[in-house]
C-alpha cells in the first residue's frame, strides 16, 4: 500500500461524476428552488418567492390528494400483479422442457416494448367500439355489450394496471429465475430424502432462499412503477376526470399543459419524499423480518 | 429421484401454462400486426373479424406519406446512436475504476450512482426544460442526448462495473509485469476483453433512447421529432387512425426486438449478477 493517495482511480471516475453533478444534482436543486416560487412560464412578471406557498396549496388541492391515493393504489397494484405473474413464470421456466429457451425469449418481449407502443396496443385492444377485448368478453358471455374500459372512472386505472403488468412481469420472471437457479439442488434432494412434500419444499427452501432477490427486485420495481407515467399519459392523459392521475402524471400535466413550473416542481418534490419514505420503510421492515428469521 | 411424471400432467401443469403466458406476452403484438394489415373499413366494420378478409399492407407505405415518418426514423436513430456513444464514453472509465481499484469514497460514489437512477423523471424533466430553454437547446438533438444521459450514465456505470468484475484481476497483474502502463492495461487488455459486455450495455442504451417518450415530448417536437412522439401525435388527433398507428408501431418496434435478441444473454447476466450475490 502506498502512502500517498493514488489519484488514478479518481481521474477515471471524474468524467462520469462531473456530468452527473451537472445534469442531475444541479437540476434537482433547481427543482427544489422552483418549488418555492410562483413560477408560471408565460407569466414572467408574477415570478416571485412564495416560500412554502405551493406546498400549502397542494395540501388543500383535491386533485393532489386524488393523485396521491391513485399513486399508492398504482404502486401496490402493479407491483403485486407483476410479482405474481413473474413468480409463476419463473417457477415454470425453472423446469426442464424442450422449448424453454424459446419461451423465455418470447416472454421477455413485453419488457423491451416502448411505453408508447404498449399504451397504443392496449388502448386499441380496450377500445369501446372496436376493441378486441370487448369482443372476446361478449363472446364468452362475460359482457352483454361493449364496455368503455378507459372512459369509465372505475375501470380506467385497473385497465392500465393490467397493461403495466404485461410490460413489467418479465423483469420479475428473469430476476426470480436467476434466484431459483442459484439454489443448490442438494437442498431439494436432502428434503426429498426426509419425505418433504412439494409445498413444504416451496415454503421451507425456495421462498427463504429467494428472499434477497425478491427484496432487491421488489425495491427496484416499486421505484420504477412509481415513476412510470408515460403509459398512463398516452392511454388516458390522466382522465377520465382525474381517475388516472398519479403524482407524476399530475406534475407532468401541470408543467406541460399549464406551464406552471413552480407547482409542478412542488408535486415532484412530494413524489420524491413519498418514494424515499416507501423505500426506507420497506428496507427497515425487511431487515427486521430477516433478523427475526435468524 | 427421476420418477417420471405422467405425460398428461406435464402437459397440463407445464406446457399449457407456459403456452398461455407466452400467448399473453405476444397477444398485443399479434393484434397490432393484424390490425395493421386490416383495411380501414374492416377495422371499424359492423362485423368483428379476427383476421381481415382482404389483408393488405397499404398502411405501411401510407404512414410514410401521411407523416414524415422517414424523418422521425432518422431523428430517433441519430439521438439513440449519439446517446449510446456519449453514455458509454462517459461511464466506461468510471466503471473500470470501480471494478479495479479500492479507493476512499468508492462505496459512497457507487451508491450515489445507484441512487440517482431512482429519482423521479419529473424531478429532472422540469429543470432540464428550463435549462435547455435558457441555453436555447429546445428542439435540438443535444437536448435529448443530454437528457438521456441522466439515466444512461448511472445505469451503464453499474452494468459495466459488473462486466469488468467478471474479468479476473490476475490479468491486470500479468499485463503490468509485461510492461504495460496502468492506462494501457485498461485500454489494451481489459476493455477489449469486456467488449461483449460493453456492446450489450451500449445496445441497451440505444433501445432505451429509441423508446423514450417523456423527455422527447417536452424537450423537442417540431424540428426534432422522434418516433414515440410522432406516434403519440397521431393518437392525439380527434379521429384516431388505428391502421396507420399500428403500422407505425410495428415498424418502430422491429429494430428494438432484433437488437434485443442479440444482447439478451449478456443483459440478463449483467442484470442478475449483482442481485443474486447480495
Amino acid at each position: 500500500m502506498k502512502k500517498r493517495t493514488d489519484l488514478f482511480p479518481y481521474t477515471l471516475v471524474t468524467p462520469a461524476l462531473a456530468v452527473t453533478i451537472l445534469i442531475i444534482f444541479f437540476p434537482i436543486i433547481q427543482t427544489a428552488t422552483m418549488s418555492l416560487f410562483n413560477y408560471v412560464i408565460w407569466k414572467p412578471k408574477d415570478n416571485r418567492f412564495i416560500g412554502l406557498g405551493n406546498y400549502l396549496q397542494a395540501l388543500q388541492d383535491e386533485v393532489f390528494w386524488i393523485s396521491l391515493r391513485n399513486t399508492l393504489i398504482w404502486i401496490v397494484g402493479v407491483v403485486v400483479l407483476q410479482l405474481l405473474l413473474g413468480f409463476a413464470t419463473a417457477l415454470l421456466l425453472n423446469r426442464d422442457f424442450k422449448w424453454r429457451g424459446l419461451a423465455r425469449s418470447l416472454i421477455l418481449i413485453p419488457w423491451v416494448t416502448p411505453s408508447v407502443i404498449t399504451a397504443l396496443m392496449w388502448r386499441w385492444m380496450y377500445d369501446g367500439n372496436n376493441g378486441v377485448i370487448n369482443d372476446l368478453l361478449v363472446r364468452i358471455g362475460f359482457l352483454k355489450s361493449y364496455f368503455p374500459w378507459l372512459a369509465n372512472s372505475f375501470t380506467a386505472l385497473p385497465a392500465i394496471m393490467i397493461a403495466l403488468m404485461w410490460q413489467g412481469f418479465p423483469f420479475f420472471a428473469i430476476m426470480i429465475l436467476a434466484g431459483l437457479q442459484a439454489i443448490p439442488k442438494s437442498l431439494y434432494e436432502a428434503a426429498e430424502v426426509d419425505g418433504a412434500t412439494t409445498w413444504q419444499k416451496f415454503t421451507r427452501i425456495t421462498l427463504p432462499m429467494l428472499v434477497p432477490i425478491l427484496f432487491t427486485s421488489i425495491l427496484l420495481r416499486v421505484i420504477w412503477v412509481a415513476n412510470s407515467m408515460d403509459v398512463i399519459y398516452v392511454m388516458t392523459g390522466g382522465g377520465p376526470g382525474y381517475a388516472t392521475h398519479t403524482l407524476p402524471v399530475y406534475s407532468f400535466i401541470r408543467a406541460y399543459k399549464a406551464l406552471d413550473f413552480g407547482y409542478a416542481s412542488t408535486i415532484a418534490i412530494f413524489l420524491t419524499f413519498l418514494l424515499i419514505a416507501i423505500v426506507a420503510g420497506y428496507v427497515i421492515r425487511v431487515l427486521r423480518s430477516q433478523e427475526a428469521m435468524r | 429421484m427421476t420418477r417420471k411424471t405422467p405425460h398428461w400432467r406435464r402437459l397440463l401443469g407445464l406446457h399449457l401454462p407456459v403456452l398461455l403466458i407466452v400467448l399473453f406476452a405476444l397477444a398485443p403484438y399479434i393484434w397490432m400486426f393484424i390490425s395493421s394489415i386490416t383495411p380501414e373499413k374492416d377495422l371499424y366494420g359492423e362485423v368483428f373479424r379476427y383476421f381481415p378478409k382482404n389483408p393488405s399492407f397499404e398502411n405501411y407505405p401510407r404512414i410514410f406519406q401521411k407523416i414524415a415518418f422517414i424523418r422521425n426514423l432518422r431523428d430517433s436513430l441519430i439521438v439513440a446512436a449519439a446517446t449510446m456513444l456519449v453514455g458509454l464514453g462517459i461511464s466506461l472509465t468510471a466503471s473500470y475504476s470501480f471494478s479495479r481499484f479500492r479507493f476512499r469514497g468508492r462505496n459512497y460514489l457507487m451508491i450515489q450512482f445507484l441512487v440517482i437512477n431512482m429519482f423521479p423523471i419529473v424531478l429532472l424533466l422540469i429543470p432540464l426544460f428550463v435549462i435547455m430553454r435558457t441555453l436555447k437547446l429546445i428542439d435540438t438533438y443535444f437536448a435529448l442526448i443530454i437528457a438521456y444521459s441522466t439515466f444512461t450514465i448511472p445505469f451503464s456505470t453499474w452494468m459495466m462495473t459488473s462486466f469488468f468484475n467478471a474479468i479476473p484481476k490476475e490479468l491486470d497483474q500479468a499485463a503490468l509485469v509485461d510492461g504495460c502502463t496502468r492506462f494501457s492495461v485498461m485500454t489494451r487488455v481489459i476493455i477489449p476483453i469486456a467488449m461483449p459486455g460493453i456492446a450489450a450495455t451500449g445496445i441497451y442504451i440505444f433501445i432505451t433512447a429509441w423508446n423514450e417518450f417523456l423527455y422527447a415530448a417536452i424537450l423537442t417536437g417540431n424540428k426534432v421529432l422522434t418516433i414515440p412522439v410522432a406516434l403519440q401525435n397521431l393518437i392525439g388527433e380527434y379521429e384516431i387512425a388505428w391502421g396507420l398507428l399500428t403500422a407505425g408501431g410495428v415498424i418502430s418496434v422491429i429494430p428494438v426486438i432484433v437488437l434485443f435478441f442479440f444482447i439478451q444473454k449478456q443483459l440478463i447476466s449483467g442484470m442478475t449478477a449483482g442481485a443474486v450475490k447480495t
